[in-house]
């Protein structure tokens, strides 16, 4: 074998190639695709790669967040302060207005909401006939993850079935649906957490503060560090300790952002991204393992809720 | 960002493992994430969990790269999983590809972004018919770098005239499909040995371990220079906006497939032929004075022509073949048989053209590589087959040039994609 001659591109230099012609793509296969963009690290990288995909031009497409009513307030923030830096439409459904309309009941008071965001999801598709949904899922993320298309297809009831997915070669995407069917694309499938945080690192993107250490009241659950006592965006305290649970000033920081239900932070003092990134070349834990309460239950978990419409 | 960075990492290799049921295929890629580091803890005691349960004593690595719900439940894989682990060096994506039934599939799914394949060979068992079929398809795929790993030689005692046996049986077969780079090692990846470590039982091999090979090989799909070409994905006509100077903005949008082209040269789009230069190169709306193969980027034109996506940008001095008919190899992907009444569409870069079947020569038995006459295809088939076109298709041979020279086939009432293609 000889050696290298030819000029490569850097691996973010590709991953971020690769992923501009993803998106490219989809705008250019589908009718009406949507971005959805939750405020988390991924999406806030999915932002900049529409950038450079689409600039000077407008995206080709709107941004939606499926709110889970239980985001953190910072998160909010940062979102809404992003889409309109960006002067990009930004659309907002809500779990709660599923739950008004009947259409998610929860188990009980406290139960997450994660997994019911797809019914609010699939609610909206229907609404705005998006036919592509273009998202942040990593595949190095979860186990479910690593046999997932670059284009997925999703049936009438946005239910995915390993069985029936379309094999993907070369470059050659093939992101035709039916009416009522729908695709999930997935820009940025090859990237792993340290690619994420080295891509912020060098573009030099802004993310909501929780990403970075923080002083925050938590409690230890089941070895899990939980957040408690945290104010909703209107002002309610949510996630209250239990009775007997003792309440300690902890400074952490978050990997991954979401419901508040089910993301846990990490111990850690890394309050800039060259110290996240020096810190993720080192954790001995994975990212769902250490922060997604949920995905512990089962090993299997993601790929139920994925079945079910789940991102 | 602008121009790529120059970078004292070797950038990105993706690779492929093949192999036969239990030549260790789990088990090496396990090894190679578990030494270099790529598994974390909270995965490792899953991991043991598993293994417990089983009845494992030691970790099984091979878990590791167990994927789906179901296929755990049945004790196997199908379809193809894409692993990643990173060096400092190098990032790399592994695709795993395994064997059974729907395995000619998987694998020329797996081997078509991958520029080396490993190709696991159990030392007690020496060259099989499937280490051919893996081999010719790797080929047929034109995968530039052939790695054979003759795995447990824990189980033959380290024994270097089993390797040198495997070897010569290998090169003598390789010579017969026109395979040229092809390298050997010994390895234990049960063991670690030559894997990431080099152990201590191969000390009669001299030549760099595995993780060496995949740390010095070629990231590019070719080492030849290319022919510049740019099918173009999308046009972006930014005249809503609220800055005048972008009202006549035209910029075209697509990514390098192949070669390099720099502001200033002449190109030509197709189908059109029409001739102009090229203005500016732009990511993101900044401008960059060249652009290399694989990047994503737009120009501009010095002149207005009408181009739109499925149009090809090609450098005037060296352009693709404009063909309504093509001579291919066909690997077919659906249950569905192909059915020689019908209509398919083709989708060939950005272009999609109607097809339909002129003539299907013969097929080929990935065992025995014997031409047979056919006039069906079935699952997981390879057959030479021509097709006559709608409208024309920009094309190089796939042996020059994988992007311009592959295609998908694709089932309009299902919307599947049901067959892979590669002309000439
Ligand atoms: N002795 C020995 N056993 C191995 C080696 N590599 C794999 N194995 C064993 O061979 C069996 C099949 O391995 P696995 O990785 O599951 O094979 P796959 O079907 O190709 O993925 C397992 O029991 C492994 O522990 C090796 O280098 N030496």
């Amino acid at each position: 074998m000889t050696t290298l001659t030819k000029q490569t591109l850097s691996h973010l230099d590709w991953l971020e190639a690769e992923a501009i012609h993803i998106m490219r793509e989809v705008a250019g296969q589908c009718a009406n695709p949507v971005l959805l963009f939750s405020g988390g690290k991924d999406s806030i990288c999915m932002l900049r790669i529409a950038e450079k995909a689409f600039r000077p031009g407008r995206f080709p497409f709107p941004l939606m967040h499926i709110d889970t009513g239980h985001n953190y307030q910072e998160v909010v923030e940062f979102r809404d302060k992003r889409a309109a830096e960006l002067g990009e439409r930004l659309i907002v459904r809500s779990v709660e207005d599923s739950m008004k309309r009947g259409t998610v009941v929860l188990k009980h008071e406290g139960e997450s909401r994660n997994k019911h965001q797809s019914v609010t999801l699939l609610e909206a598709i229907e609404e705005f006939g998006f036919d592509c949904c273009i998202g942040g899922a990593r595949r190095d993320e979860e186990k479910a993850r690593a046999k997932e298309r670059i284009m997925s297809f999703r049936d009438e009831f946005g239910q995915w079935d390993p069985k029936n997915q379309r094999p993907e070669l070369w470059n050659l995407y093939n992101a035709r649906a039916h009416k009522g069917e729908n695709i999930r694309a997935f820009p940025i499938s090859n990237w792993t957490e340290m690619d994420v945080w080295q891509y912020i690192e060098r573009e030099g993107l802004e993310l909501p503060s929780i990403y970075f250490a923080h002083t925050r009241p938590v409690v230890m659950r089941q070895g899990a560090i939980v957040p408690v006592n945290v104010p909703l965006v209107s002002g309610e305290l949510t996630n209250l300790p239990k009775a007997g649970e003792e309440i300690i000033d902890l400074q952490v920081r978050f990997r991954t952002v979401g419901d508040i239900s089910c993301t846990a932070p990490v111990e850690s003092d890394a309050d800039t991204v060259e110290k996240i990134v020096l810190e993720t070349a080192t954790t001995t834990i994975t990212e769902r393992g250490a922060t997604r309460l949920d995905d512990q239950t089962s090993e299997a978990s993601m790929e139920q809720r994925k079945k079910e419409g789940y991102f | 960002m602008s121009a790529p960075e120059k970078i004292e990492d070797h950038g990105l290799l993706r690779f492929l493992t093949c192999g036969s049921v239990d030549d260790g295929k789990s088990t090496l890629i396990g090894r190679l994430l578990f030494d270099t580091k790529t598994i974390l803890a909270d995965t490792l005691s899953a991991i043991e969990r598993t293994s417990q349960k089983r009845g494992m004593e030691a970790v099984d690595l091979s878990l590791l790269t167990d994927g789906l719900q179901a296929e755990r439940e049945q004790g196997i894989t199908i379809d193809v999983a894409y692993r990643y682990f990173s060096t400092g060096t190098r990032k790399y994506i592994i695709a795993d590809a395994p064997g059974h039934e729907q395995y000619t599939r998987n694998m020329v799914t797996a081997a078509s972004t991958a520029n080396l394949a490993i190709i696991l060979v159990d030392a007690r068992k020496g060259v099989l018919t499937q280490t051919r079929r893996h081999s010719y398809l790797a080929h047929l795929v034109n995968i530039p770098h052939l790695l054979v790993a003759v795995n447990k030689m824990d189980l033959v005692n380290y024994d270097q005239a089993v390797f040198e046996k495997i070897k010569a049986d290998y090169l003598a077969f390789a010579a017969q499909l026109g395979i040229e780079d092809v390298r050997f090692i010994p390895l234990s990846a049960l063991n670690g040995d030559m894997v990431v470590d080099r152990g201590e039982a191969l000390s009669w091999y001299k030549g760099p371990t595995l993780l060496e090979i995949l740390e010095a090989a070629p990231g590019a799909h070719s080492e030849q220079a290319e022919a510049f070409r740019f099918p173009v994905q999308f046009v972006c006509r930014p005249q809503d906006s609220a800055n005048p100077e972008l009202h006549d903005y035209r910029g075209f949008m697509g990514r390098v497939e192949s070669g390099e082209l720099a502001v200033g040269e002449a190109v030509t789009v197709l189908p059109s032929g029409r001739e102009t230069r090229v203005k500016d190169i732009q990511i993101g709306g900044q401008s960059i004075p060249a652009a290399v193969s694989e990047q994503s980027v737009t120009l501009l034109l010095e002149d207005e022509i009408d181009i739109s996506r499925g149009d090809m940008i090609v450098r005037s001095a060296a352009q693709p073949q404009v063909v309504k008919q093509i001579d291919t190899t066909v690997c077919w992907l659906a249950e569905t048989p192909l059915d020689r009444a019908r209509t398919y569409l083709i989708r060939h870069t950005t272009r999609e053209v109607k097809a339909k079947v002129a003539s299907i020569d013969y097929r080929v038995d990935v065992n025995t590589l014997e031409q047979q006459a056919t006039d069906k295809l079935q699952m997981n088939d390879i057959a030479r087959v021509s097709f006559k076109l709608a409208q024309p298709l920009f094309i190089d041979p796939y042996s020059q040039n994988r992007a311009t020279g592959a295609f998908i086939v694709i089932d309009e009432s299902t919307n599947n994609t049901i067959g892979a293609g590669m002309i000439g």
